[in-house]
């Protein structure tokens, strides 16, 4: 315990300087390959952590789309086994979304604020402001429409409404006419109410609850002659965000 | 100046924490905190205290570094905040040296005399330093460097397949990494 502690403390009486910085590092990883060594199975042979891989590596890497198509119809193969119904079926791939969507909203928002700060470790002109949180809906629903689909589909989203009706205020669409999801994925006549993109309906959850807004989200199957693929997410926010959206509307909140 | 970090779930479940003590102007990085060592559990009282005020701020400002938050004055505490976008937070209790008498008994513990004389020296240079001014502006931007390290390889953890949200990190690599930001900064 003392010892590396009173290492420190020589070091920067020392020198402040980004010299003692970089030693100071060189002698930490020295320290964390000592202590990983010890340990067994529990690090990668080559000791490569995921704390040693940079989030940013596979930014503009693409996936194999025919891998994601037959990972996909696995996915659906495996949520279909002992389901009770189409709804169940439909559960099943939301609750598969939906930890993908708490990841996905972390990642996201680490890669603008990496973009935005030019080289973030060395430099402090971190003049570029970090993207803000979303307060309220609005903000939010442009975040999944635009950011989160761009960043799983490499497009954004084709529209994005509000529920007309009067009793439904707390509705509110997300189109996309051609879901990447349900490319290969053929639906037997006697389902034809099951839309697969509930699993996207999931991450979106994920999203909209990871960011304090308690959501429930269902795909809906809309084709039209142009498109016969087209899906409409149905977002329903809950009694306590309409709420309060009222109470930071009356406050000014953006 | 001492510092108490911790990370709590959006469900106010304790994920990971942390006590260390300033690296800057010749500390050593060891925590030492006002109360006794039995009485650790202040730190924890005074930064879970906080959340309130932090569960006002955090619907009416959208950063994600909320600066300096919440002042506990009997143990002149200065409580940071920094908010994930996932909901978890990111709380750093600072405490900034008492005076020099005090802090060279405590010291004297754990290091040898060398240590000692330059540690209580230092602590009195300190005292009219940066780290000893909690709200001043550097200090700000340290934590903030700090916390975004920290978000850095929170994010890291929580894209492992293996992480579902709400588990405690117990990763010995992401404590280092703390400890190192920690250092790094402040």
């Amino acid at each position: 315990m003392t010892q590396p502690a009173r290492h420190a403390a020589m070091l920067s009486i020392s020198n402040g300087g980004p010299n003692a910085v970089a030693v100071d590092k060189q002698q930490s990883q020295h320290i964390h390959t000592q202590s990983q060594s010890s340990q067994g199975l529990r690090v990668p042979s080559n000791r490569k952590t995921i704390y040693d891989r940079h989030l940013n590596r596979s930014r503009s890497a693409e996936l194999s789309r025919a891998s994601f198509a037959f990972l996909f119809a696995e996915m659906v193969t495996y949520a279909q086994r002992r389901v009770t119904g189409i709804q169940d079926l439909e559960r099943r791939l939301n609750e598969q979304g939906y930890p993908l969507g708490l990841r996905l909203l972390d990642l996201l928002y680490y890669r603008t604020m990496a973009s935005s700060t030019s080289s973030s470790l060395s430099s402090s002109s971190t003049s570029a402001a970090p993207p803000n949180r979303p307060l309220r809906i609005l903000p939010l629903l442009h975040l999944i429409h635009g950011p989160l689909w761009r960043l799983l589909f490499n497009r954004p989203a084709d529209a994005l409404e509000h529920s007309v009706s009067p009793e439904t205020p707390n509705e509110y669409m997300i189109t996309d006419n051609d879901p990447l999801v349900n490319t290969y994925i053929s639906v037997p006549k006697e389902m034809s109410m099951l839309n697969c993109a509930a699993f996207v309906a999931g991450i979106i959850e994920g999203v909209c609850d990871g960011c304090g807004f308690e959501a429930k989200v269902t795909a809906h199957n809309q084709p039209t002659e142009m498109w016969p693929g087209r899906t409409i997410f149905l977002l329903r926010f809950g009694e306590s965000v309409m709420e309060r959206e009222k109470v930071l509307e009356r406050a000014g909140v953006k | 100046m001492s510092y108490y970090f911790t990370i709590l779930s959006p469900t106010d479940v304790p994920l990971f924490n942390i006590a260390f003590g300033t690296s800057k102007s010749g500390g050593d990085g060891i925590a030492r905190f006002r109360f006794p060592d039995t009485a650790q559990y202040m730190n924890q009282f005074i930064i879970h205290s906080s959340l309130d005020v932090v569960e006002e701020a955090q619907w009416m400002n959208g950063n994600m570094y909320l600066k300096h938050i919440d002042t506990y004055p009997p143990a002149s505490a200065y409580i940071s905040a920094f908010l994930t976008p996932s909901g978890a937070r990111f709380l750093l209790l600072h405490q900034p040296p008492q005076l020099p008498s005090n802090s060279a008994g405590a010291g004297g513990s754990m290091s040898g005399s060398l240590l000692l004389g330059s540690g209580g020296g230092s602590s009195r240079a300190s005292a009219s330093s940066v780290a000893a001014n909690p709200t001043s502006p550097q200090t700000e931007e340290a934590v903030r460097q700090f916390m975004t390290e920290v978000y850095e390889n929170y994010v890291k953890t929580v894209m492992s397949p293996f992480y579902r949200q709400g588990m405690e990190i117990k990763s010995s690599v992401f404590r280092g990494r703390v400890t190192a930001a920690g250092r790094k900064w402040l």
